[in-house]
């Protein structure tokens, strides 16, 4: 039965209407017209559609929308609101995606990782970024950039 | 569209307990219980599941408690994985359980999957498996006509076939404190540190006064404790021939097969190998020395 949701979707207040069986990640991308999270393996195990439930990274390709009703919905498209980050600035600068279908997981993922965790050790990047597949770059590029933005950035 | 769901059904979100009873009894098994969904979506979009309705249990806020009260530790049905490493409660109580906690997928999974719901799901290689036999948790079935309690040993049947009947949900697992001085540790073969589901996975308690517990999962139909091992180890301090004698015992307890993930003969390989390493680096932080919980072991 279709029914309307609402939900904060990067700061801002959306209504929607879904069928229990539409999953947010579609809901995300084609009906609120947010295409920054991507439909990879669509099992979980790749990340690219990763999204933020209420500050929590989650994966949308196994999410319902309905599941999500009333709550806080982040996308890439919210954490780069206001133009690039400063993590952002920092993969350019090593050109750490090539083609670049794995990035919006990544900084989701690693948005939510880097506020719990600040001064992280290359090892825990890695392990914060391990549901994150990236098929162009062996990942080398990635954590550089990661390690040398936690390096320069103040604090 | 994103391996879209085809099958349709419906959804409710119950806010009471009394409510959700009430489904089930309705619906029974066209009904199926969603909380995290990381296991059941899946299941669902390859066509495994056909539910009519889906019951969504995360507006009941009981079954989001966590909490120790010096003797059991509660674990709600809607606790998470992170939840569960997040919390010190558990890291100082339960490190076991949270190091196992610590192996299963990766963070985005982790912060919707949830305990309980690993043990529904049942299948041979559940990470929470092993720690939940090794610290004897009960399970907390409920339904409308009332409550009833399962050992975690009891609980599993066969690869995903639980004691749980068609109109009953499990409430919470309750954790008993070990009490004693011990030592743990949770070893996990996967091909990476991510998504993977355990090849095999071995987790070893030593407590106090020579008591050893051992458990194991992925490497048989369910999760189990190896009893046989625990027999001769009890009693006894470890030295090398009984330590050889011990991991000559793996054989016996354990059946592992072959399927996409690795052969049996590997699997078998190093089951023996990872339990010597459980079995050390428990006794070593028992001792105050070894790794630190959540320490890669292998």
């Amino acid at each position: 039965m279709i029914r309307k949701i609402s939900i904060i979707l990067n700061g801002e207040k959306r209504s929607v209407y879904v069928e229990p069986n539409d999953l947010l990640l579609d809901v995300l991308r084609d009906k609120l017209g947010d295409k920054t999270p991507k439909y990879g393996c669509g099992r979980g195990d790749c990340g690219t559609c990763t999204v933020l439930v209420n500050g929590k990274s989650v994966r949308s390709c196994l999410i319902l929308a309905v599941e999500v009703d009333g709550q806080e919905v982040t996308t890439l498209e919210g954490i780069s609101k206001n133009g690039l980050t400063e993590l952002q600035k920092y993969f350019i600068k090593h050109s750490s995606f090539q083609c670049g279908f794995c990035a919006p997981g990544m900084i989701v993922a690693l948005d939510e990782f880097l506020k719990k965790n600040p001064k992280p050790s290359e090892e825990e990047v890695k392990e914060a970024i391990s549901g994150n597949l990236c098929r162009c770059t062996g990942y080398v590029p990635i954590i550089r950039a990661v390690m040398d933005y936690v390096k320069n950035r103040g604090g | 569209m994103s391996g879209v769901i085809s099958h349709e059904f419906e959804y409710i979100k119950p806010k009471d307990i009394v409510e959700l009873t009430e489904l089930l009894s309705q619906y029974k098994t066209k009904a199926r219980i969603l909380s995290g969904g990381t296991d059941l979506i899946v299941r669902i979009k390859d066509g495994f599941e056909f539910p009519d309705l889906l019951i969504d249990i995360k507006g009941i806020n009981e079954l989001k408690e966590l909490k120790f009260d010096k003797e059991t530790l509660f674990i709600g049905a809607c606790i998470t994985f992170n939840e569960l490493i997040d919390s010190n409660i558990v890291k100082d109580n339960y490190p076991l359980l949270w190091e196992a906690a610590k192996s299963v997928a990766s963070t985005a999974i982790r912060n919707r999957a949830t305990l309980v719901g690993n043990i529904c799901s049942a299948v041979p290689s559940l990470d929470s498996g092993p720690a939940l036999l090794i610290y004897e948790a009960e399970v907390i079935l409920k339904s409308k006509d009332g409550e009833r309690i399962v050992n975690i040993n009891e609980f599993f049947t066969g690869p995903r076939k639980t004691v749980l009947k068609e109109d009953e949900f499990v409430y919470g697992v309750k954790v008993p404190h070990p009490k004693k001085k011990n030592g743990g540790a949770y070893v996990k073969l996967g091909r990476y540190n991510g998504e993977d589901l355990a090849q095999v996975g071995i987790g070893v308690l030593v407590l106090d006064g020579n008591e050893y517990r051992v458990a194991h999962c992925a490497v048989g139909p369910v999760s189990a404790r190896a009893r046989k091992i625990e027999n001769l180890l009890n009693g006894k301090k470890l030295n090398d021939s009984l330590f050889e004698e011990a991991k000559k015992l793996i054989e016996e307890e354990i059946s592992p097969i072959t399927d996409i993930r690795a052969t049996k003969e590997y699997r078998m390989h190093m089951a023996k190998v990872m339990f010597e390493r459980a079995l050390k680096t428990a006794v070593d932080r028992m001792n105050g020395k070894g790794p630190n919980y959540g320490e890669r072991l292998i």
